[in-house]
């Protein structure tokens, strides 16, 4: 699964990275920085939960 | 075979609250793989919709005037959630499985209950054009038109929402004055000492911050004026925003029995004492037990989390879970990000990165030697990581060497 960003949606909160640190990051200026293309082993629940809580809905899976 | 045959857990799961926290619910339920019904109730005449832009890009003079909607009718048809909206639901029987909703009985097995808070009007402005709360959509249409007007706004209580507010009218250059009641603002959320520090922005934004003023009158006789201060000063408004908090809306659960006190009383699985009943979001109050206390916040995270786990042990009895969360907020004023994770513990507080009277913080709390709380301005690279922490209750002096550490990688 392909992680997917809409950066002119995201707003730099930061759930995604509270819920799969390994995936997100929220850097100095606000900005994601998504540290992995493709959801690594292991972490699809916490990617999805990442994904679905993002409150400004600029996360998606593909396949 | 079918799936009733192999588990018979609750055939019909009702939602009270078509907002965040029930827009969770239902859809963690279809997730969890229940098939039958869905109702979800809401007394807004309109599909559920995001509210903390509501006090910010929906006040700015370009941004939208529709409201951010999480999903269109065909995909609440898609999950095969039946919507009543424009339903106010009036009252809950325990006994009997109903809730009374429309002047119909609506039964169910599993209910959430996601009726969120509702914001406190100034006593004695009832119907006096041009004062207002901000919690709806209608509200903060309101506010953007009285804005694109040219207001000179009054905000009463230096609270988050409200401060957002004269964040948008400083930003379109209006006059803004913010009345805060007690004599330091925003204590209870972040303490003393940071509370002052950020509202350090209001006066470096050229917000005028009234402190230990109360409203002692308003004037105008159809349409406000001005707003008259405990001291005697009168500052003439065209607007005048109420951010003086917001209650629980559990006025229609009277009778039912349910322990009410400010807010639905749960549990830690956000069971609201009664079979199949749970709460969820702004109305519920509920054991934290990663701080093993009891705590009801409004903040948009735990909603949607609360929504969700509220709704997955409503249909699935047999697999319950407890929901704990690091309390988390954001609010945005004068285009600075403030940022707050866990709880303003009182026994200290340390600045471990930038200057309170800056642009740029990190403050952490401690609740004797543990690590309670991170409140940052402009550090979006550094709460989650403390927030982290909170969550792994980490030890004060661990994540000031956490910082000390993360410090010199920086630079
Ligand atoms: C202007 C504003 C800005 C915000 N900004 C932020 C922010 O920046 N960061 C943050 O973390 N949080 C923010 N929040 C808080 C966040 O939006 C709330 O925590 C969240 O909306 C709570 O969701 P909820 O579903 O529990 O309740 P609500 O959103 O209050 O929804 C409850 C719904 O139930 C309906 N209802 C009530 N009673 C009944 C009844 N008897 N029958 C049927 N329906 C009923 C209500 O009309 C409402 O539609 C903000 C809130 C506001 C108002």
């Amino acid at each position: 699964m392909r992680i997917v960003l809409d950066r002119a949606k995201c707003t730099g909160i930061g759930i995604c990275e509270s819920l799969a640190p390994t995936v997100f990051e929220v850097d100095d200026r606000g900005e994601l920085v998504v540290l992995a293309a493709e959801v690594p082993e292991g972490a699809l629940d916490e990617v999805t939960e990442a994904v679905e809580g993002c409150p400004a809905m600029a996360l998606r899976l593909e396949p | 075979m079918s799936a009733s045959a192999v588990h018979a857990g609750p055939r019909s799961l009702v939602v009270v609250g078509a907002s965040l926290a029930g827009l969770r619910a239902v859809e963690a339920a279809r997730k969890a793989g229940f098939t039958s019904r869905i109702t979800l109730i809401g007394d807004e005449p309109r599909l559920p919709y995001d509210r903390p832009p509501l006090s910010k890009q929906m006040l700015a003079p370009d941004g939208p005037t529709d409201p951010v909607t999480f999903r269109g009718r065909a995909e609440f048809d898609e999950l095969g959630v039946e919507l009543l909206l424009g339903t106010p639901a009036t009252g809950l029987d325990p006994d009997a499985k109903v809730v009374h909703a429309g002047g119909a009985e609506v039964p169910y097995d599993a209910l959430v209950i996601a009726t969120g808070a509702a914001a406190c009007g100034l006593p004695g402005t009832e119907g006096l054009a041009g004062v207002h709360v901000l919690r709806t959509l209608d509200d903060a249409r309101a506010v953007r038109r009285a804005l694109d007007e040219g207001a000179r706004t009054v905000v009463v209580g230096a609270g988050f929402i409200g401060s957002e507010v004269a964040s948008a009218a400083r930003k379109r250059g209006l006059p803004a004055t913010v009345v805060e009641a007690l004599p330091a603002p925003l204590v209870r959320s972040v303490g003393r000492e940071l509370g002052a520090a950020l509202s350090s922005l209001h006066t470096r934004n050229g917000t005028v911050l009234r402190c230990g003023q109360a409203v002692a009158a308003v004037e105008g006789a159809d349409r406000i004026e001005g707003v008259r201060l405990t001291d005697g000063t009168v500052i003439g408004a065209d607007l005048v925003v109420v951010g003086i908090g917001a209650m629980p809306r559990t006025e229609w659960l009277a009778g039912s029995g349910l322990p009410v006190d400010d807010g639905v009383v749960c549990d830690e699985f956000l069971g609201a004492g009664a079979p199949g009943v749970y709460a969820a979001g702004d109305v519920a109050r509920w054991h934290n037990v990663l701080f093993d206390r009891s705590m009801r916040v409004e903040h948009w995270s735990a909603a949607a989390e609360q929504g969700a786990r509220a709704a997955r042990n409503a249909v699935a009895p047999e697999d319950l879970r407890p929901y704990s969360t690091v309390p988390y907020f954001w609010s945005d004023w004068y285009g600075s990000r403030i940022q707050f994770a866990g709880v303003a513990a009182e026994d200290g507080v340390e600045i471990v990165s930038g200057d309170p009277a800056g642009d740029h913080f990190v403050a952490l709390y401690r609740e004797g030697d543990r690590l309670t709380g991170v409140l940052t301005l402009n550090g979006q690279r550094h709460v989650m990581k403390y927030r982290r922490l909170i969550a792994q209750h980490a030890r004060f002096d661990e994540a000031v060497a956490f910082a000390r550490a993360s410090a010199t990688t920086a630079s």
